[in-house]
């Protein structure tokens, strides 16, 4: 993306705040900032489901909302099924010309949930949602791991990260297993459009919010998203390191419409992960920030020079797959 | 007025009929026996186009329940069915349904629940789901069942009430039962059933949040808000079965009351097996003996001051229970009317007998041997807290 494109866009940028301050998130929480843009993408004319976790539960002690749209939360892993039946209300009040005006203009139905509400605990009622084809936007964001209730490991924490329940030690290296691959799993049930996204590149969420809310059919958003809190990072790294994630190649950022892949950023030499994931002298990070290692992430501290090493095949494993797979469908 | 036409139907069918006759917009549910009869023929109903609605064929009845929240919440007519172990894994999100006040028609095939699996009928399924803040009804046969889907949309949508409501009815023994009905016309229908006018639903012209987070300063006033709503719910359910009656000629009440003249000895029973009880009062009845049956048709909310004056005058109460408490006080409902009864200043004997699990049938001359049995049991003076009937050993 050009310089001058990011300023267009920014300019461009909606002033509505559709996701209000007053919230309880922590700081440098970058779900939270995820929210905001989201809602700066779609506009007013949308219905959020969101699953519980932690941007339910920070937006929502009642009587205090921020949300300035319709919003529901009933439970933790059906979100998708809840959104799948306010699509098919709103559709067949639509059709039977109850309630809902049908103005031509679409409702954007977003589903919410974090990496274990979606990855895990809410994958079947998220796929059997998909399938069936119902017109909305899930959005998982992806803070790799429970942070709602202290950092305990989902399957979408990434290797050699220490959790609460899978924390490292003299006998465990932490998460011994890889991330599951959730953008792949999504796009494997033939949807319009399935996108990888990152707090840290602004207007290609906003971008590929849009797109969601164009596309006829189901559409996903798989968004990194670093917690400070369960990372052990410092509150201002947030960004600093989601951005690392994709420049390492951890979290490439693409896109698979109608089967069809393309990068969004196309990155031609990867950063080392050292950079991202490196053993620091932590000590210095927790008590002297002028120490140089600030953005250093306290769940990979314990990290020996051979797990980077592997953490380092594994992103150049991924990313060149996923170029393979760039090159063959764009073939088509 | 031309006389009704009296048809023979099976009653899952004659369910989904009237809820093709109420005009359902959303329909999302699973399949699981003995509940697929309903759910095929509203599939089916959908796909001919006698029904415009949206059919969601969801992948479990957890998806089930909470597409119908979502549906319910934009404002959208909705029905489900179920059973057993489906609604076993539905039962998380009713208490969520319910306290969201989501007038949500379920219907109930009851089945039993595993291990051993079983797919036949016992009232298992729906004491799972006792506590879950829905209006709960059990119907005997299939007139009733057919009826009351047509009340129980007017009542879960009034606006006095907004609950959801589980209409339970007997699997196999009742669901797959073909019997003779009279079913109303479209017109008398829409007459008896006004269109769904929520005062909230999600809708971005006029944003509403549902389900916020409950801290411990609201969280008790939610829960009480959630139970007077219930109790309140009692005066619209008599209303509504009220009208049904005076419009249609079928009376309805909570608790029912057979052959209770002067009765020293009353049998409680629910659901479809009272058809078999009926049979049996009457057999002592013929016999000069002074019994009776009351049959609890709404459960929640729990008609306490009906059951006190329909049972407070009795010498002896049986309580047949289609459920095994295990390991507890007795049959959930025996317990429940035992509650209901302890503060009178003069209570009946309490006989709680747990039976008809899993299918197993228990005939009329049981029944009539159950009353006299009980009879003995309450002079005797030494009285079980409950007894499993029917076990071979």
């Amino acid at each position: 993306m050009s310089t001058n494109f990011n300023i267009f866009a920014a300019r461009l940028l909606s002033q509505d705040e559709l996701f209000t301050q007053g919230h309880r998130a922590c700081q440098g929480c970058s779900p939270a900032l995820a929210m905001r843009l989201i809602g700066k993408a779609l506009g007013f004319n949308m219905i959020v489901a969101n699953a519980t976790g932690c941007m339910e539960i920070i937006c929502s002690p009642y009587p205090f909302m921020a949300w300035a749209v319709p919003w529901i939360h009933v439970a933790f892993e059906n979100t998708a099924a809840v959104a799948s039946g306010i699509e098919a209300g709103i559709k067949a009040l639509r059709r039977k010309k109850r309630h809902y005006i049908d103005t031509g203009e679409k409702i954007a139905i977003v589903g919410i949930g974090g990496d274990g509400g979606t990855m895990d605990i809410g994958i079947q009622a998220l796929s059997g949602a998909l399938e069936r084809g119902h017109d909305f936007i899930y959005v998982c964001y992806d803070n790799e791991a429970y942070m709602n209730t202290g950092n305990q490991r989902s399957s979408g924490t990434p290797f050699g990260a220490s959790t609460t329940t899978g924390p490292a030690g003299t006998h465990s290296i932490g998460q011994t297993t890889q991330k599951k691959d959730f953008a792949e799993i999504c796009a494997a049930h033939n949807i319009p459009y399935v996108a990888t996204a990152n707090v840290a590149y602004p207007f290609d969420l906003i971008e590929k919010m849009r797109k969601a809310k164009e596309a006829k059919g189901p559409a996903v958003i798989h968004l990194f998203a670093p917690c400070p809190t369960g990372w052990g990072c410092t509150a201002s790294s947030s960004i600093k390191l989601a951005r690392l994630a994709t420049e390492t190649g951890l979290f490439p950022l693409y896109e698979v419409v109608n089967g069809k892949y393309a990068l969004s950023l196309d990155i031609e030499k990867l950063r080392p992960v050292e950079e991202y994931a490196a053993i620091r002298n932590v000590r210095d990070y927790l008590y002297d920030e002028t120490a140089g290692c600030k953005d250093a992430q306290g769940r990979y501290r314990h990290l020996s020079p051979d797990l980077v090493a592997r953490i380092q095949e594994q992103a150049h494993a991924r990313y060149e797959r996923l170029k393979a797979k760039v090159r063959m469908t764009q073939e088509w | 007025m031309t006389e009704p036409k009296r048809i023979a139907m099976e009653v899952s069918i004659a369910i989904s009929e009237a809820v093709r006759q109420c005009d359902a917009d959303v329909i999302s549910a699973y399949p699981i026996t003995p509940q697929t009869h309903v759910v095929e023929h509203l599939a089916e109903i959908a796909a001919q186009g006698h029904l415009d609605c949206e059919f969601i064929s969801v992948e479990s009845e957890h998806s089930a329940l909470s597409a119908c929240i979502g549906s319910s919440a934009v404002g959208a007519r909705t029905f489900t069915a179920t059973a057993s172990q489906g609604l076993a894994l539905m039962v998380e999100i009713m208490y969520i349904a319910s306290a969201l006040r989501m007038p949500i028609v379920m219907a109930v095939a009851n089945r039993a629940l595993s291990a051993p699996i079983n797919i036949w009928c016992d009232h298992s399924d729906a004491m799972l789901a006792r506590d879950t803040g829905w209006i709960q009804y059990f119907v005997e046969n299939g007139q009733e069942a057919y009826d009351m889907t047509l009340c129980s949309f007017r009542i879960a949508e009034d606006n006095r009430v907004m609950l959801p409501i589980t209409l339970n009815f007997d699997g196999f023994t009742v669901s797959h039962v073909v019997e003779s009905l009279v079913m109303l016309t479209d017109e008398q229908v829409r007459e008896f059933l006004p269109p769904f006018a929520p005062l909230y639903r999600l809708d971005p012209k006029n944003p509403v949040s549902m389900g916020p987070v409950g801290i411990p300063e609201i969280y008790t006033e939610a829960r009480k808000a959630h139970d007077e709503a219930i109790l309140a719910s009692r005066a619209v359910i008599d209303e509504v079965w009220a009208d049904f009656g005076k419009r249609f000629g079928r009376h309805y009440q909570a608790v029912e009351h057979y052959r209770t003249e002067g009765a020293q000895t009353l049998l409680v029973g629910m659901g479809g097996l009272t058809e078999s009880m009926r049979g049996a009062v009457d057999s002592l009845r013929d016999k000069g003996k002074k019994v009776g049956l009351i049959r609890l048709r709404l459960f929640r909310p729990f008609p306490h001051e009906d059951l006190r004056k329909a049972l407070g005058d009795a010498g002896t109460v049986i309580v047949f229970d289609r459920c095994l408490s295990t390991g507890g006080p007795g049959g959930p409902v025996a317990s429940e009317i035992r509650s209901a009864l302890y503060n009178l200043p003069k209570r009946p004997a309490i006989v709680s007998f747990i039976g008809a699990l899993g299918g197993r049938d228990v005939r009329t001359s049981q029944f009539a041997e159950l009353i006299e049995r009980s009879e003995a049991i309450a002079a005797s003076g030494s009285i079980p807290d409950y007894e499993m009937v029917g076990v071979r050993e």
